[in-house]
């Protein structure tokens, strides 16, 4: 049992993760990976989310009546969020400055959504506490890959701490402005899939089309 | 035992939580009981942390004051450094302080809503409905007490929000130390560039009326007649935010706002 469930969290940074497996969650991606700082917090409050989300739900999954269980777990789900947005104005003024529109999001975050539906209605509350948590940080590992990049070559600094000293202010690196625009986190997403996908073949979806050859006619 | 007696042996509370969940009464009950514990649980929150987000927002309000006037220091005490400055009620229609509110308890916002302190606008360029007749203001003064700059409160409709900020002027009264926001919910990227410190640069040293006194502050694409000294370069891409900037400030430094307080200023009245 104990490993079962070592696996549940250790399985969706990589093997089976939520972004470049499942490819969920890509708009908040997008969106919060221009500094690394937010989307660190965006990482915790998504895996915190995630985590209590599935655990409440899976409490309560065998009295959910079926015809409003996706309305039940939104409401937990959307209470959830108001809760860490409320948390994060109280404690963290400044990143819910930029964070704002995007924790209020994390309502429509497919990921959460998924592993709701997926996982929490048919497991116990600790296998999908576990779930939650995995799934979370599987979502972060990436947010966190793709924010090193676009905050290191696009700003010149990592979590602020300037490492590239930029023209700008004096110094030789000039950075590449598309990497601070959200379709620059698309190209680099895509990128990370496809090596995710190299490193582990098995990832590799089969093709829903064959290609014929003139031969075969 | 029969299953009929194990029946009768449970409670309600067993027998309702065995009940079939799709039945119509489990239905209804499930949905009533878990809106009564998340909204108990979310307001709950929302009232225990109201304090410390007031804190928050009221420092951020400082900080914001702080760096309008160019004596922001991240590494001093908020509280401490904003001692520097002396809030002061101006009442608008006069341009001459009153003492009839208390600074440290007043609040424009709520004082804009309210119709005994504020009046509905029929010319309303800046898109704010109602204006107060009250607002703070924020004197600095130099060492010998003399006063070094005014930090006037302005807001205005921009693209999709009302935009929140603070202009800061020389003592002359007609000369722009600064102009920040510091809440709106502009594009970001576009409109929200209103917080590019290269473009809150280009506020520094423009001046708002001609030698005749006549208002000539534009911020708009093309520079007017009246020479650079009254221009603001527009936001790229920004249209409409940019034109609410340009209408609030017009607004605000002109007869239904801050005009007759800063001709006293010139005077030497206040």
């Amino acid at each position: 049992m104990a490993h079962k469930r070592r696996e549940m969290l250790i399985d969706p940074l990589v093997d089976n993760n939520p972004i470049t497996l499942q490819v969920l969650g890509i708009c908040s991606a997008l969106a919060v990976t221009s500094s690394l700082q937010v989307a660190f917090v965006m990482a915790i409050a998504v895996t915190l989310v995630t985590a209590f989300s599935s655990m409440f739900i899976s409490m309560i999954r065998s009295q959910i009546p079926g015809s409003i269980r996706i309305i039940v777990q939104m409401v937990i789900i959307a209470s959830l969020v108001i809760l860490v947005d409320q948390v994060l104005k109280a404690f963290a003024y400044e990143i819910s400055k930029t964070l704002s529109v995007f924790v209020g999001l994390i309502i429509t975050n497919c990921i959460v959504m998924g592993r709701a539906e997926a996982f929490a209605m048919k497991n116990g509350p600790i296998d999908s506490f576990i779930d939650g948590v995995g799934n979370g940080l599987g979502y972060g590992l990436i947010l966190m890959l793709v924010g090193v990049i676009r905050e290191l070559f696009g700003s010149g600094s990592l979590f602020g701490v300037t490492i590239l000293e930029t023209v700008n202010n004096g110094g030789w690196y000039v950075p590449n402005g598309l990497l601070l625009l959200p379709p620059s986190a698309f190209f680099i997403i895509g990128l990370i899939i496809w090596a995710f996908r190299t490193w582990k073949p098995g990832q590799v979806e089969e093709r829903e089309y064959k290609i014929q050859t003139v031969e075969a006619h | 035992m029969s299953d009929n007696d194990l029946n009768t042996t449970k409670g309600p509370i067993r027998r309702f939580l065995d009940a079939p969940a799709d039945s119509v009464g489990k239905t209804v009950f499930v949905a009533v009981a878990l809106c009564l514990v998340a909204s108990m649980i979310v307001s709950a929150a929302a009232v225990a942390l109201r304090p410390l987000q007031e804190v928050n927002a009221l420092k951020d309000k400082q900080i914001n004051i702080l760096q309008v006037a160019g004596i922001y220091d991240p590494d001093k005490d908020v509280v401490e450094s904003f001692q520097a400055f002396e809030p002061r009620i101006l009442e608008l229609e006069t341009g001459a302080f009153t003492d009839a509110f208390d600074p440290a308890s007043f609040d424009d916002r709520s004082a804009a809503d309210d119709p005994a302190t504020s009046v509905a606008l029929d010319d309303d360029p800046a898109g704010i409905v109602r204006q107060g007749k009250f607002v703070t203001v924020y004197l600095l003064r130099d060492d010998a007490g003399e006063i070094d700059k005014v930090i006037l409160p302005i807001h205005g409709y921009g693209l999709w929000s009302t935009l929140y900020g603070f202009i800061a002027l020389e003592e002359n009264g007609n000369d722009i130390f600064a102009l920040q926001f510091y809440e709106h919910a502009e594009t970001p990227g576009l409109g929200a560039e209103v917080d590019n410190p290269r473009w809150k640069s280009l506020w520094n040293g423009k001046k708002l009326a001609d030698e005749s006194g006549q208002l000539q502050i534009s911020v708009t694409k093309t520079a007017p007649a009246a020479g650079a000294d009254y221009h603001i370069d527009a936001l790229a891409g920004a249209t409409l935010t940019t034109a609410g900037v340009h209408n609030l400030l017009n607004f605000w430094m002109g007869e239904s706002g801050y005009a007759p307080f800063l001709a006293n200023l010139k005077a030497g009245d206040i």
